[in-house]
């Protein structure tokens, strides 16, 4: 078991050969000159520059990023709730419901998620009025769903984690529930609640399939607005656009990786 | 000096555990998260369950509405014919055998190397381990639909699998790769891998290497060992796993959508073109309750049970 064998080191020269060649020969070809992608003529930035000129682009990101952090700040506060419900509370009417509801997201095919969100926005509009039309709430409403789950996995396997005697003695000395949170518990926790906003924030970023669902006219994020032109086929300028996500993408998750890595160096010493 | 015996009361402050908060505070608590899921996860399939019993008509929304009050008579109007169609109609059930083909295939590929991949880390230095678990996250942190774009450009008929064959003198002429359930497959592999890695490298990295040595030690040969030890332990990771790949790959829709042929209907996209194209809600609606029912449900529940047991 602890011995690492070339066997070892092949598999994963492989598998990370697999993982990581796609994304780098989008990379490379985003600087080709040639409007052919796969052909390499000569090094050029001009695919990055025509982004700028792309009407609709910009809209896209910002309705993206907007719809992106509204959902996972929501979604971190009732993945939290959530989580602290099912590994404190103990049993209570309806827990097994609770808990298949909560982590039901995680493994629902998109596609289905999606249709019955809208049919459930549909049937609320011809009932109550409301949503008036889709557009950036529902898909808001529909990610925040999704992602309280992803939320509710991380924060819950760090409060399995950590030792409940220690809330327990704040409660034993006098401290009200809610003052014990704040003071004990959430510190605590933070790091997985950062984790777990990240992650609500990138699938929600990265979602298509709901949004497409629940999405009305005139909104239009950017997986959208991607798949668009990905239909068409092989395009330079999606490589550079893919590019520079990959670039940001990149950065903070090795800057959360260090810190991370740093932290639980810290506590080891 | 104090003696303790057994009699002796032992003084114990009264505890006041989280689970024995006033029951307001609890409810407080419980209650948004579980009202919000119940409206936003529960109901929808009830309405999905609903409208897939309906019929189809040209009006917004475009189905018949089941329940009716006519003079003060409730009148319900049932439509089993979509679900007689799932059965009748060659095309709802070629759908499903090719994505179950599909996702069977995808989920294995995704197990041997992710169990491949997990099993390595787990054997690396223990310093290079969290950046090669690092390296598994990142690419699926990065954006789904580019993963899926590149594909497009090492499989094409120019591309560069093709143009690396056709240099090595393998092939004389470019070999169809794309637009085929073998760009699916492989495009649903390489999505999905992380999802394999990260749940069967939780659990190796719990073996605990004296059971190994035990095994060595009374005269079991590496792979009797492997196959005796490390992969019965492994095996709750090894299902959740298949389990994270299996369900969505069933469902996929951007990965056939982008990288298959247009004329093979896997479920996911079975539903998006009933859905869209056709404007056809109710056998949309059908499709996803079968998919749900015959396997989603029924995935779900024995995960279930089988993490309870352990």
């Amino acid at each position: 078991m602890k011995s690492f064998s070339r066997f070892n080191i092949a598999s994963l020269i492989i598998g990370y050969a697999f993982l990581y060649i796609p994304i780098f020969t989008v990379i490379i070809f985003s600087f080709n000159e040639s409007k052919l992608v796969t052909t390499w003529s000569r090094f050029s930035t001009k695919w990055y520059s025509s982004l700028w000129d792309n009407e609709g682009l910009l809209g896209a990101i910002l309705a993206s990023i907007e719809i992106a952090t509204v959902s996972a700040s929501v979604a971190v506060v009732l993945g939290t709730l959530a989580a602290i419900v099912m590994v404190r509370f103990g049993s209570f009417k309806g827990r097994t419901l609770f808990s298949g509801l909560v982590s039901a997201p995680l493994i629902m095919p998109d596609i289905i998620t999606g249709l019955a969100m809208l049919m459930l926005f549909v049937a609320t509009q011809q009932f109550i009025g409301w949503p008036a039309h889709r557009g950036m709430l529902t898909i808001s409403l529909a990610h925040i769903t999704l992602a309280t789950a992803y939320v509710y996995l991380v924060v819950q396997a760090r409060l399995q984690d950590f030792d409940p005697s220690i809330e327990e003695a704040a409660l034993d000395l006098g401290a009200k529930p809610a003052k014990v949170f704040m003071l004990i518990t959430l510190p605590i926790i933070s790091p997985s609640l950062v984790s777990g906003w990240l992650l609500a924030f990138a699938l929600s970023l990265d979602d298509l399939v709901i949004a497409s669902f629940l999405s009305g006219p005139g909104v239009t994020t950017l997986p959208m607005l991607i798949f668009s032109s990905i239909r068409l086929g092989l395009n330079p300028e999606v490589n550079a656009l893919a590019s520079i996500l990959v670039g940001i993408v990149s950065v903070v998750v090795l800057m959360a990786g260090v810190v991370i890595h740093r932290q639980q160096k810290n506590k080891n010493r | 000096m104090m003696n303790l015996d057994d009699t002796t009361p032992l003084v114990v402050p009264p505890k006041k555990p989280w689970h024995k908060l006033r029951w307001q505070e609890r409810r407080i608590v419980t209650i948004l998260p579980y009202t919000w899921l119940l409206i936003f996860f529960f109901v929808p399939f009830l309405l999905v369950f609903k409208i897939s019993l309906s019929e189809p008509v040209l009006s917004v929304p475009p189905y018949q509405e089941i329940f009716k009050w006519m003079d003060g008579i409730l009148n319900i109007h049932l439509n089993l014919n979509n679900y007689i169609r799932m059965v009748t109609d060659p095309f709802y059930a070629q759908g499903f055998m090719t994505s179950l083909i599909i996702a069977a295939i995808t989920t294995f590929g995704c197990l041997v190397l992710g169990f491949l991949i997990a099993y390595a880390i787990v054997c690396a230095p223990r310093h290079w381990r969290f950046i090669l678990l690092l390296m598994v996250v990142l690419p699926f942190w990065t954006s789904f639909l580019v993963r899926v774009y590149a594909w497009i450009g090492i499989l094409s008929n120019t591309g560069f699998l093709n143009q690396l064959l056709l240099y090595l003198g393998i092939i004389d002429e470019p070999i169809q790769f794309l637009y085929n359930n073998f760009s699916v497959t492989i495009g649903i592999i390489y999505c999905y891998l992380p999802f394999m890695i990260l749940p069967i490298y939780s659990v190796l990295d719990k073996i605990d290497p004296v059971y190994m040595e035990a095994a060595y030690d009374l005269g079991c040969r590496p792979w009797g060992a492997f196959w005796r030890i490390t992969l019965p332990l492994s095996m709750p990771g090894i299902l959740s796993g298949c389990a994270l790949v299996f369900i969505p790959a069933l469902g996929e829709f951007v990965i056939p959508e982008i990288l298959g042929a247009s004329d093979s209907f896997m479920m996911g996209r079975i539903i998006w073109i009933e859905f869209f194209n056709n404007r056809d809600w109710p056998v949309a609606s059908t499709v996803a309750i079968v998919m749900l029912l015959l396997f989603v449900v029924p995935i779900m529940i024995s995960q279930r049970r089988h993490n309870q047991r352990h």
